[in-house]
């Protein structure tokens, strides 16, 4: 029998879903058994010309994590997507921007300036930031485009299916890999995992108060928290409401609130607006100086609701005021 | 940019501010044309996914408007919108949307005065901050 094709690819990723690989444990002998990994850039050295030579459709499936925000990015997905079957967009990154995508509230130009000029450890008297293309005695040297805004992998290429997480649980992914090597994957498009929020299978669902309402945000450093009690009846930001269900409820299990990593649920574009609406109907003030006082109290509230999901969400970006 | 005429779009209460404005076309009072009403039944309906939406169409602005607190025929899907707003609002201007852009008021049947007034300030004040350009939202 011949084995099936597969690469594993990261783009703007902290490697975490990469980790997550290996966080298969024995399991992954039996994924190096029954597959030909043919491109890992984490841990194989093949050339990105080794995938240029091949046949188009040869690979069988590519795992993609990370966002897009290089053009060396996008050139390499488009690359993968021309010589694959299946692409399925790996973690959070991959899947709705993730964290990289948090960038989206600036853009290329205050950011090389934060990064190179202005953070207090950088010695750079000169000035200098990164150029695409500079000119040396030996030669014309070409860096990767840093782009303005930062996408998921849906807004440059066709996908076919999305792992959520950051990173994906072991489980999912065993079970995932377990239904492409059994044919047995559910209709092109899905997000694998159920479609339930994280709420429906809490472990600390039963705390929860019948009617819930809070007077008070706290941030998790200003409490001490209850083990076993409902994070919003606590008066703490659980993203729990308006997340996918299918984690394991890690973040839960360690006494943090959910940030919402899994994304939302089938039915919802929107993640952010959606937890936005569910919080807002459990403030317990009718007075408008009241509820302004509580809305204050939100540190960083886009970034919080937004957390994983800004690219995908559907203003995407701060807008550039020019 | 004088030229510039702002796309507004308002979602307007069945009960009292659909009918607010509703007096005010029969009374055969002048608002500008600039917004396109979107009947909802209650002002607690809009859901910030709407508004959201709004913008990446092409709204330069959204208002809405519901019955006075204490009003709502369903009892309190005003306080509800009017705890959203507040939320959403944060939101937007963190995103670089200005605080101009998205207003809620109440209206109520009898107010077509009032529906007026609100109207033709918003779009001056829509107006005043020019056209909503985000690139990423095209």
């Amino acid at each position: 029998m011949i084995k099936p094709k597969v690469a594993f690819c990261w783009e703007a990723s902290c490697g975490g879903c990469e980790e997550a690989v290996l966080d298969l444990n024995e399991d992954i002998l039996k994924v190096i058994e029954a597959v030909d990994i043919v491109f890992w850039p984490i841990a194989l050295d093949f050339k990105y010309a080794d995938i240029e030579n091949m046949n188009d459709n040869e690979i069988d499936v590519s795992f993609i994590s990370g966002a897009i925000r290089l053009n060396e990015q996008e050139e390499t997905v488009r690359l993968l997507r021309k010589k694959s079957k299946l692409i399925i967009a790996f973690g959070s990154c991959a899947h709705l921007g993730g964290i990289p995508a948090l960038a989206n509230f600036w853009d290329r130009e205050s950011i090389l300036k934060k990064v190179y000029r202005e953070a207090p450890s950088v010695i750079n008297p000169e000035g200098k930031e990164p150029q695409v293309k500079t000119k040396t005695a030996s030669g014309e040297l070409e860096l990767p485009e840093f782009y303005d805004t930062v996408k998921a992998l849906n807004q440059v290429i066709d996908v076919d299916y999305y792992l959520p997480g950051c990173p994906p649980s072991p489980d999912l992914i065993m079970q995932t890999i377990t239904a492409i090597l059994e044919n047995n994957l559910p209709p092109k498009g899905s997000v694998i995992g159920p479609a339930k929020t994280l709420c429906e299978n809490c472990s600390r669902k039963d705390s929860k108060p019948d009617i819930m309402t809070l007077k008070e945000i706290k941030r998790p450093h200003e409490v001490i928290i209850d083990p076993e009690k409902c994070f919003l009846a606590q008066g703490l930001i659980c993203l729990g409401p308006a997340t996918r269900s299918g984690c394991g409820e890690r973040c839960i299990k360690a006494n943090m609130p959910c940030r919402g990593c899994f994304g939302p649920t089938d039915n919802v574009i929107d993640q952010g607006s959606k937890f936005l609406s569910a919080l807002a109907s459990i403030v317990d003030f009718n007075d408008e100086e009241e509820i302004k006082k509580v809305v204050d109290s939100v540190a960083d509230m886009t970034g919080t609701f937004y957390r994983f999901t800004l690219a995908s969400s559907l203003i995407k970006r701060k807008r550039r005021l020019k | 940019m004088n030229n510039f005429e702002p796309r507004i779009v308002a979602f307007l209460c069945s009960w009292c501010s659909y009918a607010g404005a509703d007096k005010a076309g029969s009374s055969r009072k002048t608002y500008p044309q600039n917004i396109n009403i979107i009947r909802v039944m209650c002002s607690g309906r809009v859901d910030p996914q709407f508004v959201l939406e709004a913008f990446k169409e092409g709204a330069d602005g959204v208002l809405i408007l519901g019955c006075h607190p204490g009003d709502c025929h369903y009892k309190e899907g005003n306080y509800n919108i009017l705890r959203r707003y507040h939320f959403l609002k944060k939101v937007l201007m963190e995103l670089g949307i200005e605080e101009g852009r998205f207003k809620l008021d109440w209206v109520s049947s009898t107010e077509d005065d009032k529906f007026v007034t609100i109207v033709s300030e918003m779009v001056k004040n829509v107006k005043s901050l020019g056209p909503l350009r985000n690139e990423a939202l095209i």
